[in-house]
């Protein structure tokens, strides 16, 4: 690939990108957030002067070419801001996950060396201020929210407007060298670094390039038509790469608008004033909708709910087909057209889904009834496949190819193999420059043609050339017999049901799997409370004898499913313990994005797993939990392990 | 005890100013009920104070007198340095004093945003006229009160319940909601009735924070009156002790503490 086809001349930075929607875009909304109950915007102009006043202030404190700038804070454009001045001054912006422990910090800020830190409030400066000991090149630190920090030493703190005060009284000094700056910043240099949330080992600092990020986000953009005056809904943590390239990459190179929630707790009240046009959120978030507006309808009048189940089974049947633009007869579009009156519009208004016109869903997989009920409102929902390694995007489902249980085709300039283990190799001008301090392991995953695994096992369809995923390929196994084992592939299935909300499955290397099961405390409270079931806790809850029967229920259920596909039927649970506590990233037990650690897991509660496979009916066991504020304290309880039905394998036995 | 007229500065680094407040020889009777006996203490400015006793010890009665709720039959209320004569509840708001309720007293059926703006009325000027007009004056004050009571919903953290109507809220939320209301008024003396009764420690916990929290942003300064020993010994800088009416102790937590009268009342004496 020659350097002229990429991007457009002068457009290779994200400070360029800036200055360019600063004259082409200068008077539209580039960031909104909402604060003292009101939306406060700013535009594209005024973002920039903002950005530079920092910029410049960040000079006069010091910040130097090269400087690892770290960012911690919940989305706000402030922050956002922050990390376009650090590369405005040369520096490498870091953003971290708010929710990290002190000691989680302490390793990242510790592993890039990081001088500067940008923190949002009185929470994130407290963690900083209790590591900096163990942090030698720790520097200065800037807060944006002043509240409770009056009394702090202000010996290495500075307030954001204070840097930018010192900014913009020193701008004419300052200008020429921020500028000369800026003109040094090419493709190749760096645009940011980003932590991988670590499901095995120690966080990964993925080193992502200019190119990496403006080449993404113009193929992407191009990919969904994109569009400037688009509005999208910033609320994922800044940490996470999908967060990066929605709000600051193609936001930058389409020039739309980013809206910042007032706070986490007012996300859907927000999301609902906003109505974003472009959205993006985890299935996660997507299951809590449903669960919310199924819960919701269970209190609604009759005649609502009559209108609602009539209308939601004629929206399954020819939703999905009217998005993908396939022919649906007349009177069935009538009566779609009715639904949308009575029912679909004014759900998608209370969800805050009436403007969507692109959505997507990554991370895990979706469940498929969750998928097709927003697909069937006429939300243009779909699904990606993509890692911070690659920026983003891998495989994408393009407008009236979507499906549930496929990641889609692969980007444009992507390219893919897999190869004889199943594993799904990738190429692409997003692939990652290396990870920092890492050789090796950079090593490991890219190859010197820049291939890099991506740890997943899949296949790609042969009529439809769809990716679909398993599994993570080291998750993959074998049982004792010699058949495949996919332990996702069947704690999907499992989480599908709304009472289940984390499914752990055990099987390698043994002749049986087993499988740790968390309910879903929304749905499962809710169900009790219609049923007068009295519980006093969660644990209480999780044990009771008709919640581990309905459990039980979708286990077996989930066999069926299971022993219907040949080459997986040897996976399906024989025995299952409802666990006594909800699986957290506070306890190690989960990552930050919540992806389960097998290891971990495995090693905390062995002594459950060797329940599970010595015939025993119940488990004593004590279990270490760290509250949100690091205290740790211990839970004690005693589980049932519950033996599920299975369906006969006879016909792979007999085939070996 | 501390005896610096001007104030002093607390081991935290807070300012603590000269005596705003002072009862004097107080006596309040109900008929032929005795409420409070002869009690004088002070409050100084910045400082949070709490009122602690068992049951039926006159607490509330006392915040009351504080308040000008109840007039003492005997002894004087002294409010910045003038003898305070007895006055209506609107005289009260107007010199700065702001309370909330043991239980609670809020607008049901308001939102929280409007329950929170009620604590603003005292700063309203224009009358009914332009109100009902609705232009002019009357627009403008409204967005410069609304400012105010958004940046207290800020503060305390509800935004996400703004357009709620406070029936629909736990207790923990209603208490916070009614801080809200006190603190809308900007008051320089604020009457804590109870703040923490019937919380988890949760939400105790986040009561404590908001108390610190308003002394230290705005120097406001509290008096309270508090059931959960734990919670005023961590909280208040000096603690007023009052047992059937009277008061057994006076001092710094830590004093208090090991006041024999005190330890008394709260465990009990052996009756020989």
């Amino acid at each position: 690939m020659t350097k002229t086809l990429e991007g457009a001349e002068g457009l290779r930075s994200v400070p360029a990108l800036l200055h360019r929607n600063a004259t082409q875009f200068a008077d539209a909304p580039a960031y909104r957030e909402k604060e003292f109950g009101i939306w406060q915007s700013w535009t594209w102009s005024q973002a920039l002067e903002e950005i530079e006043a920092l910029a410049l202030g960040m000079i006069d404190l010091g910040v130097a070419e090269g400087d690892f700038v770290a960012v911690i804070g919940r989305n706000r454009p402030r922050l956002y801001w922050a990390m376009m001045s650090a590369q405005m001054c040369g520096a490498i912006p870091v953003p971290l996950y708010n929710d990290a422990a002190a000691e989680e910090m302490a390793y990242t800020l510790g592993h890039c060396g990081a001088k500067y830190v940008v923190a949002g409030d009185q929470e994130q400066v407290d963690k900083v201020m209790e590591i900096q000991d163990q942090l030698p090149q720790f520097e200065e630190m800037i807060y944006l929210d002043p509240r409770g920090l009056r009394k702090y030493d202000h010996e290495k703190l500075r307030s954001y407007e204070q840097v930018q005060h010192n900014g913009r009284a020193k701008r004419e000094t300052l200008m020429a060298e921020m500028k000369a700056r800026i003109a040094k910043l090419d493709y190749d240099s760096t645009a940011v670094m980003l932590y991988t949330s670590g499901t095995t080992g120690n966080p990964k600092g993925v080193v992502l390039s200019n190119r990496n990020v403006i080449e993404t986000s113009r193929t992407s953009s191009e990919f969904d038509g994109l569009r400037q005056t688009d509005d999208i809904l910033a609320y994922l943590p800044m940490a996470w790469v999908g967060d990066f390239i929605f709000s600051v990459g193609q936001a930058l190179w389409t020039g739309y608008c980013t809206n910042c929630p007032e706070s986490p707790d007012t996300m859907m009240t927000d999301l609902r004033e906003i109505g974003p046009t472009y959205y993006f959120a985890p299935p996660r978030v997507f299951e809590n909708q449903l669960t919310n507006v199924m819960i919701r309808m269970e209190d609604a009048s009759r005649l609502k709910k009559r209108m609602f189940d009539h209308f939601m089974a004629h929206a399954r049947k020819v939703g999905p087909d009217l998005l993908d633009g396939k022919p649906v007869g007349l009177m069935d579009r009538l009566k779609y057209k009715l639904g949308d009156l009575l029912v679909y519009g004014p759900l998608k208004n209370t969800l805050g889904f009436t403007r969507v016109r692109v959505g997507y869903t990554a991370g895990e997989a979706i469940g498929p009834e969750i998928f097709d009920f927003y697909r069937s409102l006429g939300i243009n929902l779909k699904q990606l496949y993509g890692q911070t390694e690659a920026t983003v995007y891998i495989t994408a489902q393009p407008d009236g190819q979507v499906r549930s249980d496929t990641v889609g085709v692969v980007c444009p300039g992507v390219e893919l193999k897999i190869n004889d283990t199943g594993e799904v190799y990738y190429r692409s001008p997003g692939v990652f420059v290396e990870y920092y301090k890492n050789p090796e392991s950079t090593a490991d995953t890219k190859d010197a043609e820049g291939w890099v695994a991506t740890g997943d096992a899949g296949f790609i369809e042969p009529d439809t050339g769809h990716l679909r995923i398993i599994d993570r390929a080291k998750d993959v196994g074998k049982m004792a017999d010699g058949s495949l084992f996919a332990p996702k592939y069947v704690e999907n299935k499992l989480k599908f049901y709304p009472n289940i909300l984390e499914a752990v499955v055990f099987g390698n290397g043994r002749d049986e799997c087993t499988a740790f099961i968390n309910i879903d405390l929304t749905a499962v409270s809710n169900w009790a409370e219609r049923n007068n079931i009295a519980y006093a806790s969660y644990q209480e809850l999780a044990g009771h004898p008709q919640v581990l029967a309905t459990i039980q229920s979708h286990v077996e259920a989930v066999n069926r499913s299971v022993a219907e596909d040949e080459m997986l039927s040897g996976c399906q649970v024989h025995r299952f313990v409802v666990l006594h506590k909800e699986l957290d990233a506070d306890d190690g037990e989960l990552t930050r994005t919540r992806k389960v650690r097998r290891k971990k897991i495995e090693e905390k509660f062995h002594d459950i797993i060797t329940a599970l496979y010595d015939g025993s009916d119940q488990i004593s066991t004590v279990t270490e939990v760290t509250y949100e504020d690091g205290r740790k304290g211990a839970i004690k309880a005693t589980l049932e392990i519950r033996h599920a039905m299975v369906q006969p394998v006879a016909t792979r036995m007999a085939a070996e | 005890m501390l005896d610096q007229a001007d104030g002093y500065t607390t081991a935290d680094g807070r300012k603590i100013g000269p005596v705003v407040m002072e009862m004097k020889n107080i006596t309040l009777r109900f008929g032929g009920v005795e409420a409070i006996k002869d009690i004088s203490f002070d409050i100084r400015e910045g400082e949070i104070r709490a009122i602690i006793g068992p049951n039926g010890a006159g607490k509330s009665s006392m915040l009351n007198v504080i308040s000008g709720f109840y007039v003492p039959q005997e002894g004087q209320v002294f409010y910045q340095g003038q003898p305070r004569p007895p006055m209506k509840p609107f005289q009260v708001a107007r010199q700065g004093i702001a309370r909330t309720f043991q239980n609670i007293a809020l607008f049901e059926g308001m939102t929280v945003l409007d329950n929170v703006m009620t604590g603003r009325l005292t700063h309203m000027q224009t009358g009914l006229f332009w109100q009902s007009m609705w232009k002019g004056k009357a627009e403008e004050e409204e967005t410069a009160n609304r400012e105010v009571a958004e940046k207290i919903i800020d503060f305390l953290e509800i935004q996400a319940i703004r357009k709620t109507p406070v029936a629909r809220l736990p207790y923990g939320l209603k208490k916070r909601v009614e801080l809200a209301r006190a603190l809308a008024a900007e008051p320089s003396l604020l009457l804590l009735d109870e703040p923490m009764a019937g919380m988890n420690v949760e939400e105790k916990e986040d009561m404590s924070r908001f108390i610190l929290d308003v002394n230290d942003e705005f120097g406001t300064t509290i008096a309270l009156i508090e059931h959960d020993m734990g919670v005023v010994m961590d909280l208040s800088d000096r603690v007023v002790v009052m047992d059937y009416g009277k008061k057994i102790g006076d001092g710094t937590p830590d004093e208090v503490r090991n006041n024999q009268d005190v330890i008394d009342a709260y465990l009990g004496v052996a009756h020989d």
